[in-house]
């Protein structure tokens, strides 16, 4: 039973891990063969340095991602204490689902509305939709992004309650102050996990922003795609190889982070 | 004493339910008033409604004189002590209990000397760096008053501020906030379901009920004079019997007439008559004015706590001597131990032993917080 479940575990953990490790070799490859390693070589990684297009691609997709994850987490916050504070049991349901449909509905159906209604606006004020473009990208962005920074947010208040901003009304703030020096502090973890799902949400989308995108704005997604049309080069192994290390190390962190504060409250607690 | 604070025909529901059913009550200034009921009574309403976190559908709220029904919390001169503390987890001992001052930007001198001031008041010198959440129950609740207190309110409300400490640790507690009240002389409104934490550390006892005041009196007067059923048996241990006052002083319970100090009913009116267990003396049975028959004996410590059966209405008897199950005895009265009581919705619901055990009657004692 033993082996079997061990036996399990590995073949769960090959098939997750093992392309990824395919493409990490292959990316360390010094020709562009995908069949066979012939030598390791830091030709790809050159290469992928070299080129201006993959840079300003992966510039583009870094700002949008900051950007949209910043605003949708301002709003998002403001939005789950809003819902907090609803005191109509039915509405605070309404607007709980209705801040989830873009997390519900098909990329492809958000993409194609946001591109007609950005089409639309951009004719109505009489521009071209080029020049509307980022703002389009950051606005579609930021709304696909929310419903994961309420989600995020929300729990987080329900369980901090109202005892802690009564004691600080009770002690002199204005609502205002009780809000930013005693319940955000307190709703930091949830307030920072949603920023970086909002930002990992953003980084890695291709769907909408393939409908809203336009020539002008390139994303390292869409940047990805548009070559695969024609051939799919090592020097993008090594982008991907680099983003995946980016990740392991943004997880290693935060893992860390939160072990050492359950520690800590293991500790405090008694 | 001057009234500090003026409740004026306040009135509150939830959901249609009303929880404060138009009260009318003053607080003076310097006073150490307890209300006190079971839960779901309104006191905690009462509480939040003075403090400014609820806000009363009807009546109007006045403070030194001026009317605040309106005015926000955050703008009153209370502060309050809350149930379950309500530290500030990001914050340590130190800034917890500066935190009203800095609000006020007081100078950094001053936030350490008056700082400084409170944990040596609450002693808890020493622990300015610690974090809230590795204190114990009873630490939390010292900062928690330091804090309340730093910004030298004129009134602090207490909201069942010892209810999650151990017995030992709430006694403690009780004589230190009675001690740190009569110290800074400020008024304390104290909210408990704890009869005997009213009566121990309050100058008034309000007793309330079903969202009304049943009686306000000091801790003697509430014990010994008590208004009505509700009032005799939530304090201490009552014997409320059915009578009738045959005339002044004169009163007629379980087919005997007895001489009692009360007067001032109709002749023939049906009263309650309330006897403390306390104040009944065993004797033989034929020197008894009642007889009746032991049908439990509970070892109690400073005494036995025994029920009688007189007649069928089940007494209970606080005596220092040991009586045996099932032994007839005789009960003796006397006069000034007979407290006659006006009839109420709540006769005849309280003061019988019949059904009485000791489960029903114990206080439910929260999870009990660490020694210190």
């Amino acid at each position: 039973m033993k082996h079997l479940s061990r036996a399990y575990l590995i073949l769960i953990f090959g098939i997750l891990y093992i392309p990824i490790l395919t493409l990490i070799l292959f990316s360390f490859n010094s020709s562009n063969s995908t069949a066979s390693f012939t030598g390791f070589s830091l030709e790809w990684y050159a290469e992928l340095f070299a080129s201006a297009e993959t840079f300003i691609a992966l510039r583009n997709s870094l700002i949008l991602a900051v950007l949209s994850a910043l605003i949708s987490t301002v709003i998002g916050t403001a939005a789950a204490e809003g819902i907090y504070k609803m005191r109509s049991k039915f509405m605070k349901s309404a607007v709980n689902s209705v801040t989830n449909i873009p997390m519900m509905n098909p990329d492809i159906v958000t993409g194609m509305s946001m591109m007609l209604f950005f089409v639309a606006v951009a004719a109505i004020i009489g521009l071209e939709y080029e020049s509307i473009g980022f703002t389009a990208m950051l606005i579609s962005h930021t709304t696909f992004c929310l419903p994961y920074v309420i989600l995020s947010v929300l729990p987080r208040i329900n369980e901090l309650g109202d005892s802690l901003s009564e004691a600080a009304l009770d002690l002199g703030c204005t609502p205002i102050q009780a809000f930013f020096k005693v319940k955000l502090p307190n709703i930091m973890p949830g307030v920072l996990s949603g920023m970086i799902m909002a930002f990992t949400m953003s980084l890695d989308d291709f769907v909408i922003s393939y409908f809203v995108g336009s020539s002008n704005f390139q994303t390292l997604p869409l940047l990805i795609y548009s070559m695969t049309k024609k051939k799919v080069t090592p020097d993008m192994y090594a982008l991907s190889t680099l983003i995946i290390v980016t990740v392991f190390v943004l997880l290693v962190l935060s893992n860390i982070k939160s072990g050492k504060k359950l520690d800590a409250k293991k500790k405090g607690g008694k | 004493m001057a009234k500090l604070i003026e409740l004026k025909g306040i009135t509150k529901s939830y959901d249609g339910q009303k929880v404060i059913d138009s009260m009318d009550l003053y607080i003076r200034d310097g006073e150490f008033i307890t209300l006190l009921g079971p839960s779901g009574c309104g006191k905690t309403t009462t509480l939040r409604i003075i403090g400014g976190f609820e806000t009363a559908d009807e009546g109007k709220l006045y403070f030194d004189g001026a009317e605040i029904s309106d005015v926000p919390a955050y703008k009153r001169n209370v502060n309050t002590v809350f149930q379950k503390y309500a530290l500030f987890p990001h914050l340590n001992v130190y800034e917890n209990i500066a935190f009203p001052l800095r609000l006020k930007k007081v100078a950094e001198d001053d936030i350490k000397k008056r700082v400084g001031e409170m944990l040596k008041m609450v002693a808890l010198l020493g622990f300015e760096n610690k974090s809230v959440s590795t204190l114990s129950g009873g630490q939390q609740q010292r900062v928690a008053i330091a804090r309340a207190l730093i910004s030298h309110p004129k009134v602090l409300l207490l909201d069942e501020p010892l209810g999650a400490l151990d017995l030992k640790l709430r006694k403690d507690m009780q004589n230190e906030l009675k001690t740190i009240q009569q110290a800074i002389g400020i008024t304390f409104i104290y909210v408990t379901h704890d009869q005997e934490e009213a009566l121990s550390m309050s100058d008034t006892v309000v007793v309330m009920a079903d969202g009304e005041i049943q009686q306000i009196g000091t801790p003697t007067d509430i014990y010994n004079e008590p208004k009505n059923a509700f009032v005799a048996d939530f304090i201490g241990e009552s014997n409320i019997i059915d009578g009738i006052m045959l005339e002044d002083r004169r009163v007629k319970f379980s087919q005997h007439i007895f001489d009692c100090v009360d007067g001032g009913f109709g002749k023939g009116e049906a009263v309650d008559v309330v006897v403390r267990p306390e104040d009944v003396d065993v004797v033989a049975p034929e020197a008894g004015m009642l007889t009746g028959q032991v049908t439990a004996v509970t070892f109690k410590g400073v005494h036995y706590e025994i029920i009688v059966d007189i007649k069928g209405f089940k007494w209970m008897i606080q005596s220092t001597d040991f009586v045996a199950e099932g032994a007839i005895i005789g009960l003796y009265i006397e006069p000034d131990a007979i407290h006659i009581m006006k009839k109420s919705k709540y006769s005849g619901k309280f003061g019988d032993y019949s059904s009485f055990s000791d489960e029903m009657d114990r206080l439910s004692d929260a999870d009990s917080a660490e020694e210190f």
